[in-house]
């Protein structure tokens, strides 16, 4: 099975680097050795995982035990934190002071452990504290947003933001110095002018491909108030992540346009822009009001270039069907290809049956779910297949 | 080569008046400013409010040449500045080798093979003239071409690398429009004076029919513009722009109409409504209604 989630791959560099601080010889082409061997293993199994590694990154005989050390330590079951003493610990036993690496990336303020560690900034900074063990992190995975806990959520946050995002491409009038079949008569003439005049190469342009623009239409109405959160993170993520522009729309009975707030470094305090903004939270539902306002004010500007539109909801609406199915026919004409994310789609027994869901279906291109870290992990795979022609489900 | 003095805005308005655009004073003033500060004018608005209108009325007060660049997506340097033209440089090398003469480079990526397009038009100018420069709907072209337009804004200035920097001897006045159905990079606003072209009031809207279409009859006129008033504050999709109004006046000349009547509106409605949805729904509010009310503004 290949895993090809980032944050794995992050751990296991991470892991890296903790043995090279421990005096191991771990150098780039070991670790790239050992990131390619993984998709030949059954990485669910922890025995086969351990032997990889250390196949791969051990060379002596005297280093196995550290190498035990630090793995048990590292990959450990959640609850039983690595800590620095606990490094320190293991680092004793080598001769040579233990150099210890910074980590990849700083621990942000919002994962977990991090506030065990605050009070005693005597060890240093938390290092390895940042990581989440794979079991844990297979768990938080599969759990659905809406039952976890706080510092669970505040676990996935941390996940989100680590998700790699990208969007399918569209074929662009523009060309550009290629293989294409369109002769590039002006590169073609500079290049045969060495042989006078006389044309024996010739030169071609072909179409340049570019990133499709992503539209997020997300419901933030009373129903949806346990996922908000957390949807809000994970269209900051993808706004933060996607190279291309992302127009980020929120509405319950109206409809808000957050693109801008959405901009800057700091999560935090983008969404809290976000929620000086939006004048209604967790209100009635009005699906097909909002995207006639959308419609009307909105989708000519942001639609244009091949756009994919996400649209986040439960379809609990309180408006009127008919405008929603005329509405959200519209939006389909308009856009390239339109999502729905709902969250109810991750309970097995969840009927698509609330009027607005029925009035809206025969106009989605995808139907997927977003209840938990699982579902965006399959929504980043999903765009990032995104054809280059449309999808099958078109309405007449 | 110099431009007739526009010393006022004033002055402006008038001068654009006799030329039958009816322009608001901040139109106006941004236009001015434009010619004085020597900055690009950005025009935003809704499709048919007059837009790449202003360039071509701005073209006759400034007795200027007018040369436009109408933008879509994947228009690069070759389209936009220059080119050089291929199939003569082929020729010349050919002709010169029967001749046995040698071909020199300099000769062959001079002057007399290149291609001017419309930018390199604008900067290069002409002697006599002053030249304004309509880059037509940008929000068609790409990120690759704002890059390059750019560029050419910030220093009138283009290098080909063969000939070398050609540099404006005099800066054309630039008008850039856009529909926005793209958002157009910030730098590039940022260059210009930027102006929302809002659909017209009632009685300014009347008063460009009458300037453009003079031989409507007065009741027409009136009560069309009150017609289109009346349903660009319904809820459309596409709501008609001045252009349809002028359209629709034209149209009605055309069938010799003297006033609105129920029948012909709803025959015509086509002229200045684009989606059915649009025409359905002024439809189902009642064409009869619609004109009671307007036959009351229009008095």
């Amino acid at each position: 099975m290949i895993e090809t989630d980032g944050n794995f791959t992050h751990n296991v560099i991470l892991f890296g680097r903790l043995l090279r601080g421990l005096g191991l010889n771990v150098n780039t082409g070991r670790m790239i050795d050992l990131l390619s061997a993984l998709q030949f293993i059954q990485i669910g199994s922890k025995a086969d995982f351990y032997y990889t590694a250390r196949c791969l990154l051990v060379r002596r005989q005297e280093e196995i035990p550290l190498f035990d050390e630090a793995f048990n330590a590292f990959w450990q079951k959640p609850g039983d934190r690595w800590s620095a003493p606990h490094r320190e610990a293991i680092s004793e036993r080598r001769q040579k002071p233990a150099f210890v690496p910074p980590p990849l990336k700083p621990p942000s303020s919002e994962m977990p452990g991090n506030g065990a560690n605050r009070g005693n900034t005597n060890h240093g900074k938390p290092i390895i504290q940042v990581v989440m063990t794979y079991s844990e992190r297979e768990l938080l995975r599969k759990k659905d947003f809406s039952e976890c806990s706080g510092e669970e959520l505040e676990a996935i946050k941390g996940l989100i933001s680590n998700l790699v995002w990208q969007l399918g491409t569209r074929r662009s009038r523009r060309l550009e110095p290629g293989n294409g079949r369109q002769l590039d008569l002006r590169r073609t003439l500079r290049r045969n002018l060495k042989y006078g005049g006389e044309v024996l190469e010739w030169a071609y342009r072909q179409p340049k491909y570019k990133n499709r623009p992503l539209v997020i239409i997300a419901d933030i109405s009373g129903s949806m108030e346990r996922y908000t959160q957390l949807l809000l993170h994970f269209i900051y993520s993808l706004s933060e992540g996607l190279e291309q522009k992302v127009e980020a729309f929120v509405f319950s009975t109206r409809l808000t346009r957050i693109s801008r707030q959405l901009h800057g470094r700091d999560v935090e305090r983008a969404l809290n822009q976000v929620s000086l903004l939006v004048p209604d939270w967790a209100g009635g539902t009005r699906i097909g009001d909002a995207l006639k306002r959308f419609n009307f004010n909105w989708s000519r500007r942001v639609l244009g270039q091949g756009a994919v539109v996400l649209l986040i909801s439960d379809g609990w609406d309180r408006g009127s069907a008919n405008l929603l199915s005329v509405e959200i026919a519209r939006l389909q004409r308009s856009c390239y290809r339109l999502i729905w994310l709902n969250p109810l789609l991750g309970y097995e027994e969840y009927k698509p049956l609330a009027r607005g869901m029925q009035a809206a279906l025969p106009y989605i291109d995808d139907f997927m779910p977003v209840h938990n870290l699982a579902s965006l992990e399959e929504l980043a795979q999903h765009l990032h297949l995104i054809e280059r022609a449309r999808g099958i489900q078109r309405q007449l | 080569m110099t431009m007739p003095s526009v010393d006022s805005i004033d002055d402006l308005q008038n001068a654009l008046h006799r030329l039958l655009y009816i322009a608001d004073r901040g139109l106006a003033t941004s236009i001015f400013l434009a010619i004085k500060l020597g900055r690009p004018l950005f025009l935003e608005g809704e499709a048919g409010v007059g837009k790449t209108e202003v360039a071509k009325v701005l073209t006759e007060v400034l007795h200027a040449d007018l040369i436009r660049l109408q933008c879509y997506e994947g228009l690069d340097e070759r389209q936009a500045v220059y080119e050089w033209n291929y199939t003569r440089q082929m020729m010349h090398i050919r002709l010169a080798e029967s001749r046995g003469e040698k071909v020199e480079e300099d000769d062959l990526f001079g002057p007399r093979f290149l291609m001017r397009r419309p930018l390199l038009q604008a900067i290069e100018g002409s002697r006599e003239k002053p030249v304004v420069l309509l880059v037509d709907e940008i929000d068609r072209s790409d990120e690759e071409f704002e890059a390059y337009l750019l560029e050419i804004l910030s220093d009138f200035q283009i290098t080909i690398p063969e000939i070398g920097t050609i540099k404006a001897q005099q800066p054309p006045v630039v008008v850039i429009t856009s529909n926005r159905t793209r958002e157009v990079h910030d730098a590039i606003k940022r260059r210009c004076l930027y102006y929302w072209i809002d659909y017209p009031s009632f009685e300014r809207e009347l008063q460009i029919v009458n300037a453009k279409v003079p031989q409507a009859p007065s009741q027409l006129a009136r009560e069309v513009t009150a017609f289109i008033q009346e349903i660009r504050r319904a809820e459309l999709f596409k709501a008609p722009g001045v252009a349809e109004t002028l359209d629709w006046v034209a149209a009605l000349v055309a069938l010799s109409q003297e006033k609105l009547e129920p029948r012909i509106v709803e025959e015509t409605l086509g002229v200045i409504l684009k989606y059915q949805d649009d025409v359905d729904k002024v439809k189902s509010q009642g064409i009869d209604t619609l004109l009671e009310r307007v036959s009351m503004v229009g008095l």
